[in-house]
């Protein structure tokens, strides 16, 4: 196990280096949405009998612990392995590489957790909206892992800076805006409203707000994210052994 | 300690490396001597893992390799042509992660890098990030990470490339006591001096392909130790002989322009292929 504990250190040296900086970028964008749909758009509005704020703080947690997760583990696994080549220095190091996985997995999930805490943090000091239970920080953990898994997967896969960035803009940015962030996806229409229903985040999203759902539904978001999480590993594991 | 059979790798139509057959024997400071894309790089990175072969067979001390056998990979130590510094950390956090991935107890491993770092002349910058390194430093700081876990075979994919002329001396230096320690040396360049100075056997590469296999004075010895240098049509011939005398004797019969001087590696490679190693 000293194997994935230096693969965990090596990612906490980084991140204590530039802790101010990583946290004051985590804070920007929850803010940002915050301000512009909390209180400018949404002052007045009212989702499911809930201010709109105090509707989109789960929904902001749940995307941004998306985007930073993801983000994380894609763009630290395609620069090592296509900018300074650390990558290969971990390839021919006697891990195995589903401890290398899990590894980087774990660390990008971390900044996830990180940042998720830090937008917890400071929406206390001003609403007391959030209401966090138990089956809310499990379901924002596994959010975190899955798009760390994700990140992993596309890091390996993706040969360019630009094709990260398309990636992005096809697949996460619109994740982001369409699986019940900002509004309740029923509003949705009938064909969007099922694939949309598909996406994990979709389930993150219902599941951090959870009104009056019946304990099946709520086992259920949990079940389609660990099926996420379970599948997006063995796939980022098995090509972590393949590639060149 | 190695065994290279019928290696080979080809990337769609082109062959990087062609068949290579070497043996290198324990203790063997080795050297791969070619120009730019021989298949130098191509060949360490499969005894490396990191490149998957197209066929042949690579074995270290009686087992073939494989990326996933985990125990052969601690045996090797690789020093790679690129820097692949963790940047944002300093010289003694590079080591202390890699001997954290090699599973080097605790006290072994802080006790192996001061030692190495030592040994590289690193010490006093053990705390300073990598990315604020000079080229040199950061080879070194490569060659102590590559030695931390005690491997058997040490890969060295052209250790000098890209450094200035006094930080080549230093790491001729270093890499001199580390050939006094009897570790087994794999090592690549296309420096003809580097090859010369440091390597018991040369095996001369092109195109893939190797030519010629031997230690540095006999492939020289068998060119002829002498080199009779003339600038005749516009362009430098030379010419090469057993003894001084005969050299003296042809060098008597020209016109011009001509010099006499010891055969190098790069005569022999000359000889063998019409080019030049060093561009
Ligand atoms: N990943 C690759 N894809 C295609 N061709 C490659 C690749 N890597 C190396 N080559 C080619 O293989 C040949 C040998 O390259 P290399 O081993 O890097 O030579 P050297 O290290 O001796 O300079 C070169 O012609 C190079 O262009
Ligand atoms: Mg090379």
């Amino acid at each position: 196990m000293s194997g994935l504990y230096g693969i965990l250190w090596q990612e906490f040296v980084v991140f204590k280096r530039k802790f101010v900086a990583t946290s004051i970028s985590f804070l920007i964008s929850p803010v940002l949405y915050l301000v512009a749909f909390g209180w400018g758009l949404g002052s007045g509005v009212e989702i499911g009998g809930v201010s709109y704020m105090a509707y989109i703080i789960p929904g902001i947690i749940g995307m941004s612990t998306m985007m930073t997760s993801f983000n994380n583990t894609a763009n630290t696994i395609n620069i090592s392995r296509i900018f300074y080549k650390t990558f290969e220095d971990y390839m021919i190091s006697p891990i195995n590489m589903t401890v290398y996985a899990l590894g980087k997995i774990i660390s990008g999930a971390f900044y996830g957790i990180y940042s998720a805490t830090l937008i917890i943090i400071m929406v206390s000091i001003f609403t007391n909206d959030l209401v966090i239970t138990p089956y809310f920080i499990v379901i924002a953990l596994l959010n975190c892992f899955v798009f760390s898994a994700l990140g992993f997967l596309i890091g390996l896969l993706v040969n360019s800076h630009s094709d990260m960035a398309k990636f992005t803009s096809f697949v996460i940015t619109p994740m982001s805006f369409l699986c019940g962030t900002f509004f309740p996806i029923d509003k949705m229409p009938e064909v969007l409203k099922w694939i949309i229903y598909l996406l994990p985040l979709t389930h993150t999203n219902l599941a951090l707000r959870t009104t009056g759902e019946s304990s099946q539904q709520m086992a259920l978001h949990a079940g389609i994210l660990v099926a996420y999480l379970v599948v997006l590993f063995v796939l980022g594991a098995r090509h972590c052994k393949t590639v060149e | 300690m190695l065994e290279i059979i019928d290696l080979t790798k080809k990337y769609k139509n082109l062959t990087a490396v062609d068949a290579l057959n070497l043996t290198i024997a324990d203790g063997e400071f080795f050297g791969l001597l070619g120009p730019n894309g021989a298949g130098k790089t191509t060949t360490v990175r499969m005894i490396s893992t990191l490149t998957p072969k197209t066929s042949g067979d690579i074995v270290i001390g009686g087992e073939s390799i494989d990326r996933n056998l985990i125990s052969i990979k601690a045996k090797i130590g690789v020093v790679p042509q690129q820097n692949n510094l963790e940047n944002e950390m300093s010289a003694w956090e590079n080591l202390e992660v890699h001997g954290m991935l090699y599973k080097m107890p605790k006290e072994k491993r802080r006790q192996k890098i001061d030692e190495m770092l030592e040994f590289t002349e690193l010490t006093e910058r053990r705390d300073d990030l990598t990315k604020n390194f000079s080229g040199g430093m950061k080879r070194k700081l490569m060659i102590a990470r590559a030695l931390l876990h005690e491997p058997e075979l040490l890969l060295l994919d052209e250790p000098t490339v890209g450094l200035d002329a006094a930080a080549r001396r230093k790491m001729w230096d270093l890499l001199k006591r580390l050939k006094s320690k009897g570790l087994t040396v794999l090592l690549t360049t296309h420096y003809i001096e580097e090859a010369e100075i440091l390597c018991d056997r040369v095996g001369l590469i092109d195109k893939g392909k190797l030519l010629r296999l031997d230690a540095p004075a006999n492939l020289i010895e068998e060119v002829g130790k002498v080199t009779v240098e003339y600038f005749a049509d516009g362009e430098t011939h030379e010419e090469f002989f057993p003894t001084r005398e005969k050299a003296n004797e042809y060098a008597g019969s020209l016109e011009g322009d001509v010099r006499i001087r010891p055969s190098n590696l790069e005569d022999v490679f000359l000889k063998f292929t019409n080019r030049r190693v060093e561009s």
